[in-house]
């Protein structure tokens, strides 16, 4: 399936189906992270349970403390 | 006479009067690192009335690939980052206030910091800094900037107090752990990315057009060609002791803090004394020459070398271990020294 993360196309295997499994693929999944989805955000603790599906646009920005 | 701001005034954003606004105001810059050079350089140029920038650190070789306003000499003579900046800055810009305080920013002197300052810009490198800073805009309701930067990643959002949602809102928790510069680095342009979001929203702030400023949390990856912006407005909540409507402002509280830390991108442990003390330099000197290895000196601090490993010690007390991260054998050191 197609998605467009932060503004970029990407091609991602039809093995990611939640929220949750999108992070473990970018190696966010530890950070503290806000994820919005078609312009919603997804609360925390729905990561799991939220699908993504072919044409999303997904938006994910994590805190980093360096500066 | 303002031939020097010609060109801003000039931008329909800022015009006269937001020039004369821009003059008027004090700007607290918290560290002096690669974000605090960056927002530092730029307010200088633009001619803000006042800014007050510190750090805890002294400059290192390692900071000149992006720390803008140090030099080369200022490395090798291990002078403190506040000093080096002050001096830069005037050079830049006499019409500005300039003062650099070393200082290691903890509740106990940030009330006294933030007085009569009109916007704060965050240029620290951990969270524990950042939630006390929250805490203490939202309590005297100035408005301040966040901004991070690791790799080539960088983000930054603007807190208004009593309008957009607060640090806490957005993370809940101080986050552990987590990338550094320390461990994956990080390249200029992407702190200049950051630094670019923050002084932009600090000119709208201090020209007072606060319709301008950007609601939006703002990320980029500039190697990834990747960039991003979040309406978080949402995530504002009642609850929250810090932004909410009942506020404790929990990380003002002094056993939230913590007394010993690892720098970002130095492989360094600090040591700050329970209470503020005057270290006599000289009287450290002489104790030192007893225990043999190399001794440097200059008015700020002393540095001590043995064998692989070298400690520095600042006038006002604290005491940077380098080449660990193991805070417990730090302290260990550290008291071997100091007894
Ligand atoms: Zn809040």
């Amino acid at each position: 399936m197609v998605i467009h993360v932060n503004g970029e196309q990407r091609e991602l295997s039809n093995d990611i189906q939640t929220v949750s499994d999108l992070l473990n693929h970018f190696e966010l999944a530890n950070k503290k992270i806000i994820v919005e989805l078609n312009a919603n955000i997804v609360d925390s603790s729905q990561h799991e349970e939220i699908t993504v599906q072919d044409g999303d646009r997904v938006e994910l920005v994590h805190f980093v403390g360096g500066g | 006479m303002q031939e020097r701001y010609s060109r801003q005034i000039l931008f329909d954003g800022i015009g006269e009067e937001g020039q004369q606004n821009l003059q008027k105001k004090h700007v607290l810059i918290v560290g002096a690192g690669a974000l605090g050079t960056g927002n530092a350089e730029i307010l200088t140029r633009a001619g803000v009335g006042r800014i007050t920038i510190v750090d805890r650190d002294y400059v290192e070789v390692s900071n000149l690939q992006r720390q803008q306003l140090y030099t080369e000499h200022d490395a090798n003579d291990r002078i403190p980052k506040s000093v080096a900046a002050q001096k830069r800055l005037r050079e830049i810009n006499p019409d500005v206030e300039v003062d650099g305080k070393i200082m290691d920013v903890t509740v106990e002197e940030i009330d006294q910091l933030v007085s009569n300052v009109d916007l704060i810009i965050d240029a620290t490198d951990n969270f524990d800094i950042r939630f006390l800073i929250n805490d203490v805009a939202q309590k005297h309701r100035i408005p301040w900037i966040y901004g991070g930067c690791v790799s080539s990643y960088g983000l930054s959002f603007t807190i208004l107090p009593g309008e957009t949602p607060c640090l806490n809102c957005l993370l809940e928790t101080i986050p552990l752990g987590g990338a550094t510069c320390d461990t994956v680095g990080v390249i200029a342009p992407a702190v200049q990315m950051v630094v670019a979001y923050q002084s932009a929203e600090a000119m709208k702030i201090l020209v007072e057009d606060f319709e301008a400023v950007r609601r939006k949390l703002v990320s980029f990856d500039l190697w990834k060609n990747e960039q991003s912006a979040i309406d978080v407005s949402r995530l504002k909540k009642e609850g929250c002791p810090s932004c909410g409507t009942s506020q404790t402002y929990p990380y003002l509280s002094y056993e939230n803090q913590t007394k010993t830390a690892v720098l970002c991108g130095r492989n360094t442990v600090q040591i700050r004394p329970p209470k503020k003390v005057n270290r006599d330099l000289n009287a450290l000197v002489t104790q030192l020459e007893n225990q043999g290895g190399a001794i440097e000196q200059n008015p700020f601090l002393v540095s001590y070398q043995s064998e692989d490993r070298r400690v520095v010690f600042f006038k006002d007390g604290r005491v940077l271990i380098h080449g660990m991260k193991d805070i417990v054998e730090a302290k260990k050191i550290y008291h071997q020294l100091l007894g």
